[in-house]
């Protein structure tokens, strides 16, 4: 749209959004009476040390996942909020294969049939607002929105009755057998030296998934499709792309992202279906795709970032009296409202700015 | 017979207190969507206004002073979201999450600092929030059958947010339907270029539409804290705004439907508890937690076009110029 090169569109402007929420966040924390610089320097030394990247790396998993679930939609101009719903859907998914095959099949089976289950329980979970936006109009955001508070309701009544482990008050279910789970990587490179941590395999899934939608969005006809889609409606209708097919396949794929979530959390750490563990990395994912521009490397730096700022965040507790881990939340807000809401206050700016330089430099 | 009644009229009384947070955020998003502005950041311009109210309630002992500051802080937070989408054209349904993000993170930030209680405000006393308003003739009626119990427990004895809630709906049909404001703003919302053409400016009726929103969402919000609580507690919103959202689609962005639907939703959330370990005859106790996200799945269920079919204002979401 903007005749801005790339690195402007990729490396400058996400970094200029950026650097507006943390001061904007800066002067939350000096309007509290802390030090702005010291809040800094807690946050990146509790991200980055060698005990604690494994949970910064832990952290950014979850955030990869719904922040792909939610680039694969935004680039065919769909804002689907559902990655919630659809990640705690994908936890039953997982939840359901563990504690149903967990008494007779081998481990590995169970695991590797798991890894299938969490996908196509949140892809499922995004079928009806597909299908409603596709064929009935339905606003895929409405939509999803409800599908979300459905989600959590479902979830609360399967794990108050049905699922919950005999005996025991609070809503979860049993512990899955010993071996069901993704290892962790600590101790499949124990030699190396690696720090304890809830790091585990879940983070290669979703390398790999991140390198599946770069394929499939640039390197297919599909991805084609699904980009023109994303461009211009009409463009794409008359170009033949069967538009009604195309927003239920991309809300699937989105929805199956997004359950890929419950991988890392349920299957890799918590060894047992609990509830609200999705814990608003669902729309977390909307800052990671939105900072990283709906690009899978893109994605795959944000997601470090914010992995860097939950896990960061979690020291300001202890460091500070007054600054908790809720003012990463605030950070993540003001990441979403710079970089997408007001995206455009810069790129009209930006365009002339380039513009001027061209015409100087003839 | 009476038994019966009084248990009746408790049961609405209980469901007008609950509606009474939606009624208002509805008729919020009504006018902010009717003005072509989705408006899924009401839960957070909610919850901004419960803490802002319960919070100048703590420092001044003055509910006055914290509906004002709720409907400040609300009113803030809704020009926040207008200059992002408004003035900059930035997406809609984007802003509204970080606008909701960013109250969720905020009012806890905010409430650590000033009264170290994990985001809490301390509790409020008695006399510190909204009393409750006792009609004329209360008393005098409380003789009478069937009528005296209704007027004393239904009707009588509310707090000052639930009669401004019920007051807001035909206020708002008066301005959205009957005023020239009115017109205007349901023009911007079904053909913005219409209205440009016609020379006056989208820009200004859209953002005025969510004035009255934040003005709305912070009366609610006080309701919430120092009406109907005591006091703020981290995400005390709990998803009452996406409720009210809703209702909203629910009641087909008109607002006496929209205030039947708000009740509707009440009376779900009021009989919820009261269903606690009912069998169904076949089926086996009544699973609660279903029952509380009914009003989601009935939403979407009228949105599939099931029963009727809910039309949202034509141009909602999109800046004037823009097509698809």
């Amino acid at each position: 749209m903007t005749p801005l090169p790339r690195w402007i569109d990729i490396g400058l402007l996400p970094a200029i959004n950026l650097l507006l929420a943390l001061v904007t966040a800066g002067i939350v924390v000096v309007l509290i009476g802390e030090n702005p610089f010291r809040v800094l320097r807690v946050l990146i030394s509790g991200a980055f040390s060698a005990e604690t990247l494994g949970y910064t790396l832990y952290y950014a998993t979850n955030v990869l996942f719904t922040g792909l679930a939610a680039a694969v939609a935004f680039q065919a101009r769909l804002f689907s909020i559902g990655a919630e719903g659809q990640a705690t859907l994908g936890g039953l998914g997982v939840g359901l294969t563990c504690l149903l095959l967990d008494p007779t099949l081998p481990p590995v089976l169970v695991v590797v049939i798991a890894c299938l289950a969490a996908p196509v329980f949140g892809a499922a979970w995004a079928l009806v607002p597909g299908v409603l936006q596709a064929w009935r109009g339905s606003h895929v955001v409405i939509t999803t929105i409800m599908f979300n508070f459905l989600a959590s309701g479902l979830m609360v009544w399967l794990l108050s009755g049905p699922l919950k482990e005999a005996g025991r008050g609070s809503p979860q279910t049993r512990r899955f057998a010993e071996d069901a789970a993704l290892p962790y990587l600590h101790d499949l490179l124990g030699s190396f030296g690696i720090a304890r941590s809830p790091l585990n395999v879940s983070i290669v899934i979703a390398l790999l998934a991140a390198v599946g939608v770069w394929v499939l969005v640039w390197r297919t006809r599909f991805g084609y499709a699904l980009r023109a889609l994303g461009h211009s409606r009409e463009a794409a209708r008359y170009a033949g792309i069967p538009i009604r097919r195309m927003i239920v396949v991309t809300l699937l794929i989105s929805g199956a992202l997004a359950g890929g979530m419950a991988l890392n959390e349920i299957l890799g750490v918590q060894h047992k279906l609990i509830l609200n563990f999705s814990a608003g990395y669902g729309f977390t994912g909307i800052a990671v795709a939105l900072m990283g521009r709906n690009h899978p490397a893109g994605i795959c730096a944000a997601s470090l970032l914010f992995g860097a700022l939950f896990q960061g965040g979690a020291e300001l507790n202890f460091e500070f009296e007054t600054i908790t881990t809720d003012l990463v939340l605030v950070i993540q807000g003001l990441i979403i409202l710079f970089s997408g809401a007001l995206a455009g206050m810069f790129t009209p700016w930006m365009t002339r700015l380039v513009l001027a330089r061209a015409v100087r430099d003839g | 017979m009476a038994e019966t009644w009084i248990d009746l009229l408790r049961l609405l009384d209980g469901a007008l207190r609950l509606a009474t947070p939606l009624i208002l955020c509805a008729m919020a998003g009504l006018v902010s969507e009717r003005s072509g502005v989705i408006n899924i950041a009401l839960e957070g311009k909610l919850l901004t206004g419960a803490f802002a109210a319960a919070a100048a309630v703590t420092l001044t002992g003055s509910v006055a002073v914290g509906l004002a500051a709720a409907v400040c802080a609300a009113t803030m937070l809704s020009m926040v979201h207008g200059f992002a989408c408004i003035t900059h054209r930035g997406e809609q349904i984007i802003s509204g999450v970080a606008i909701n993000i960013v109250a969720a993170g905020l009012t806890v930030v905010a409430g650590n600092a000033l009264f170290r209680q994990g985001g809490h405000t301390p509790p409020l006393a008695p006399d510190d929030r909204f009393p409750a308003l006792t009609l004329p003739f209360a008393e005098t009626l409380a003789a009478v059958p069937v009528l005296g119990p209704f007027w004393g427990e239904l009707v009588s004895g509310h707090t000052l947010p639930v009669y401004l809630a019920l007051a807001s709906v035909p206020v708002i049909w008066w301005l959205v339907y009957r005023s020239r404001f009115g017109l205007r703003l349901r023009a911007a919302g079904e053909l913005p270029e219409a209205v440009e053409s016609a020379g006056v400016s989208v820009t200004v009726l859209r953002y005025r539409g969510l004035l009255i929103a934040g003005v709305l969402c912070g009366i609610a919000g006080a309701y919430l804290s120092t009406g109907h609580g005591g006091g703020f507690v981290r995400e005390m919103s709990a998803g009452k705004g996406f409720l009210a959202l809703a209702a909203l689609i629910f009641g087909r962005w008109k607002p006496w439907p929209v205030l039947f639907a708000c009740l509707l939703f009440g009376v779900l959330d009021a009989a919820a508890p009261r269903l606690h370990g009912l069998e169904v005859p076949l089926l086996g106790p009544v699973p609660v937690a279903l029952v509380s996200v009914l009003p989601y799945g009935l939403t979407v269920i009228l949105l599939a076009g099931f029963f009727g079919r809910a039309e949202a204002p034509g141009a909602l979401g999109r800046p004037p110029g823009r097509t698809g």
